[in-house]
C-alpha cells in the first residue's frame, strides 16, 4: 500500500506577535515545525504501514528550508521524501497550493492508494488544501478522520463530526484530514535520524511539474490579503484587586447595577 | 464578471434539520444584503426541503434554490459538491457563505476548487466595500495573533466559512415569505465512491457550550485536574457550561470537549468567566466576542485581561468558591 502524506512546515504560531504600532508580523527567532496536525497525518501513515505493509511518502510544499520537516518525518519512519519548491509557486493560497501539489502528486510513480493531510494548519487554519487537492487528484474525501482502517474495497474510516462521529466506507484511492485525537506522534528512530541527515530528497519545482502559469502562485490565487492588524483590546475594563471577599462583592453590585444578575 | 446580484447562505440540513449556523448566516446576510443592495437567498439541497422552507423565509431568505433527492437527506461529499457546483455555475451569485463545521468545511473548498472561486476559511466580521464592490472577510490567523482581512478581487462567487456563534440569529417573524425556485441536478452519472456505514452521536459531546449563556472556563492556574470542582461548582450555581483551555486538554485535566479555542469550540455567552487562563491568542479566538468577560488570574499583566470587561487580581483558590458562594446566596 501507497500511502502520501502531505506535511507543511509551519511557524510555531503560539510565538508569533504583532507589532501593535507597525502591524507587521514579529516571526524572528520563531522557531518552525512540523505543523501539529500533519504529524497525526504521519502517524496514522506509519500504523497504517506497521499493520499492513507499504510505503509511506511525504510530501511538502514550501520554502527550500522545508527539506527540515522532511527530514524530520523520514527520522520518524517515513520512507521516501519530497520538496516542492519553486520561487514560482510563492504567495500561493489554497486554490493555487492545492492545484501545485497535485501536480506533485501526480508525478508519484508508483500508484498512490491514500494521501492524508492534517486536518487545518496552524498558521492559516483554513482547513482548505486537502479537500482541495482531494477534487483536483480526483479521489474520494473524508474530514476529521479519528481512526481508519484498511478493508478490501478501500478504507473505513471514523470521523468526527459536531455531534459525534459518523463511519464511512470509502473506496481507494481515497484523501482524509486528521484529527489530534487520532494518535499520538512516534518518538524518532536513532539509526533512521542518521539515515535522515544523509537521505538525499528530490526538489520538484516549476520545470518538473510543468503547471499552467496562470494556475500557480500569487497568479492563482483567487484571495489577496488586504490588511493585517492586530486583534483588537477591550478599553472600557474594570481591574478589582484586594481581599477576595470584597473584590467578588464589588463584582457582584457591578454585575447587579448593570441588571446582568 | 456579469454575476447575479445575490448572497447566497448554504442551509446545511441533515434529515430535515437546518443547521443553527446557516440561519445566523442569513441574520449577518440580511445586513450584508441591505449594504449592497443584493437579494438574500438560501440554497437547500435535501431529500424533502418544504418543511425547511418557513424557518429560512422566517430568518431573511428572500428567495429559496430548493434542490431535493432522496440522495440528498444526508451529506456525502460527492453528491453534494455535484449539487452546489452545478448550481454556483448556472446562477453564479455574487458571495456564498458556509457555517464552518464539518460539513461546511468539506463542501466549500471542495466546489471552491471546482469553480476556482475564491474562499476565506472561519471569518469572525464580513462587511461590503460599496466603493470597491467587494466582499471584506476578516479573520483570526497565526492561532489568532493577527487578524487578516482577505478579499476575492478577481474571481466569482466570493466565498467565506464562518464558525457557529459567530454570529447571532435573529428572526424576522413567523410568517416571512419569498420565493422557491426548484431546480433539478441529475446525481445518476455521480458514482457512490463513499458510503456512511453510520452516525453516532455522543453525550460526551453534549457538552452544550455553544448554547450556554453562561461558561466559567478553567486553565492551567487551576493548578491541576482535581480542581475543575470549583469551576464546576460556580458553573452549578450559574447555570451554565464548564470551558477549558488547550492547555488543560492538552494535560488531560478534561476532555477535548471543554476546549474553548481556535482548536476548540467558540463561544459567546452573557457571561464568560475566565479561572487561571492567561489568554493565550489562540483562546481568545474562541470566546472574545462573548457578551461580557471576566477574568480572575494572579498575574495583573495576564493578556486576558486585555478582553475582560471585568478583571479580578488574585488567588482563584479563594475567588471562585467566594464567588459560589455569594451567588448561591443572591439566588437563595
Amino acid at each position: 500500500m501507497n500511502i502520501v502524506v502531505c506535511i507543511k512546515q509551519v511557524p510555531d504560531s503560539d510565538k508569533v506577535t504583532i507589532d501593535r504600532e507597525t502591524n507587521r508580523l514579529n516571526r524572528a527567532g520563531v522557531p518552525s515545525i512540523i505543523n501539529p496536525f500533519d504529524e497525526n497525518a504521519l502517524e496514522m501513515a506509519l500504523q497504517l504501514k506497521d499493520k499492513n505493509g507499504g510505503k509511506v511518502t511525504v510530501i511538502s510544499m514550501g520554502p527550500p528550508q522545508a527539506d527540515e520537516a522532511l527530514r524530520t518525518a523520514l527520522s520518524l519512519g517515513a520512507d521516501e521524501a519530497i520538496l516542492v519548491s519553486d520561487r514560482k509557486f510563492g504567495g500561493a493560497d489554497t486554490w493555487a497550493t492545492s492545484y501545485t501539489l497535485t501536480l506533485a502528486l501526480k508525478k508519484i510513480e508508483e500508484p498512490i492508494d491514500l494521501i492524508l493531510f492534517g486536518k487545518q494548519a496552524i498558521d492559516g487554519d483554513t482547513a482548505q488544501v486537502g479537500p482541495g487537492v482531494a477534487h483536483f487528484f480526483g479521489v474520494p474525501m473524508v474530514t476529521y478522520a479519528k481512526e481508519c482502517e484498511l478493508t478490501d474495497e478501500g478504507f473505513r474510516v471514523k470521523q468526527v463530526t459536531d455531534q459525534g462521529y459518523n463511519i464511512w466506507d470509502i473506496e481507494k484511492p481515497a484523501a482524509l484530514t486528521v484529527v489530534k485525537e487520532a494518535n499520538e506522534l512516534r518518538m524518532p528512530n536513532l539509526r533512521k535520524k542518521l539515515a535522515a541527515k544523509k537521505a538525499v530528497i528530490p526538489t520538484w519545482g516549476y520545470d518538473d511539474l510543468n503547471p499552467e502559469d496562470e494556475k500557480i502562485g500569487l497568479a492563482g490565487s483567487p484571495t489577496k490579503v488586504n490588511k493585517v492588524f492586530a486583534p483588537p483590546i477591550k478599553l472600557n475594563k474594570e481591574i478589582l484587586t484586594g481581599e477576595p471577599a470584597e473584590m467578588v462583592k464589588e463584582l457582584i453590585s457591578k454585575l447587579r447595577e448593570k441588571k446582568i444578575i | 464578471m456579469s454575476t447575479k446580484k445575490e448572497i447566497w447562505i448554504y442551509a446545511e440540513q441533515e434529515n430535515g434539520k437546518l443547521a443553527g449556523v446557516s440561519l445566523e448566516l442569513l441574520s449577518e446576510g440580511q445586513k450584508l444584503a441591505e449594504k449592497s443592495g443584493y437579494t438574500l437567498c438560501a440554497l437547500l439541497p435535501s431529500a424533502d426541503g418544504k418543511p425547511m422552507h418557513q424557518e429560512l423565509f422566517n430568518y431573511g431568505a428572500k428567495k429559496i434554490y430548493n434542490i431535493e433527492d432522496p440522495k440528498l437527506n444526508t451529506y456525502q461529499n460527492d453528491y453534494f459538491a455535484k449539487v452546489v457546483d452545478t448550481l454556483l455555475k448556472s446562477e453564479e451569485p455574487e458571495i456564498v457563505l458556509y457555517g464552518a463545521s464539518t460539513i461546511g468545511r468539506s463542501i466549500a473548498p471542495t466546489v471552491a476548487v471546482m469553480g476556482w472561486a475564491g474562499l476565506t476559511a472561519d471569518c469572525t466580521e464580513l462587511d461590503y466595500d460599496t466603493e470597491r464592490n467587494i466582499l471584506l472577510q476578516t479573520r483570526p490567523a497565526f492561532g489568532g495573533n493577527i487578524m487578516a482581512t482577505i478579499i476575492c478581487p478577481d474571481h466569482r462567487p466570493q466565498m467565506a466559512t464562518v464558525r457557529s456563534n459567530v454570529f447571532k440569529k435573529e428572526k424576522l417573524g413567523e410568517n416571512e415569505t419569498g420565493e422557491i425556485i426548484n431546480v433539478t441536478v441529475d446525481l445518476s452519472g455521480v458514482k457512490e465512491r463513499m458510503k456512511r456505514v453510520e452516525t453516532v452521536e455522543e453525550e460526551a459531546n453534549m457538552v452544550d457550550l455553544k448554547g450556554a449563556d453562561f461558561i466559567v472556563s478553567g486553565g492551567r492556574g487551576i493548578g491541576g485536574p482535581e480542581n475543575f470542582d470549583k469551576i464546576e461548582a460556580l458553573a452549578g450555581v450559574l447555570g451554565g457550561a464548564v470551558g477549558a483551555s488547550r492547555a488543560t486538554v492538552d494535560a488531560e485535566w478534561i476532555s477535548h470537549h471543554h476546549q474553548v479555542g481556535q482548536t476548540g469550540k467558540t463561544v459567546c455567552p452573557l457571561i464568560y468567566v475566565a479561572c487561571g487562563i492567561s489568554g493565550a491568542i489562540q483562546h481568545l479566538a474562541g470566546m472574545q466576542s462573548s457578551e461580557m468577560i471576566i477574568a480572575i488570574n494572579k498575574d495583573a499583566d495576564a493578556p486576558i485581561f486585555d478582553v475582560a470587561d471585568f478583571g479580578l487580581v488574585g488567588d482563584l483558590h479563594a475567588i471562585v468558591p467566594e464567588l459560589t458562594k455569594q451567588i448561591a446566596a443572591l439566588k437563595a
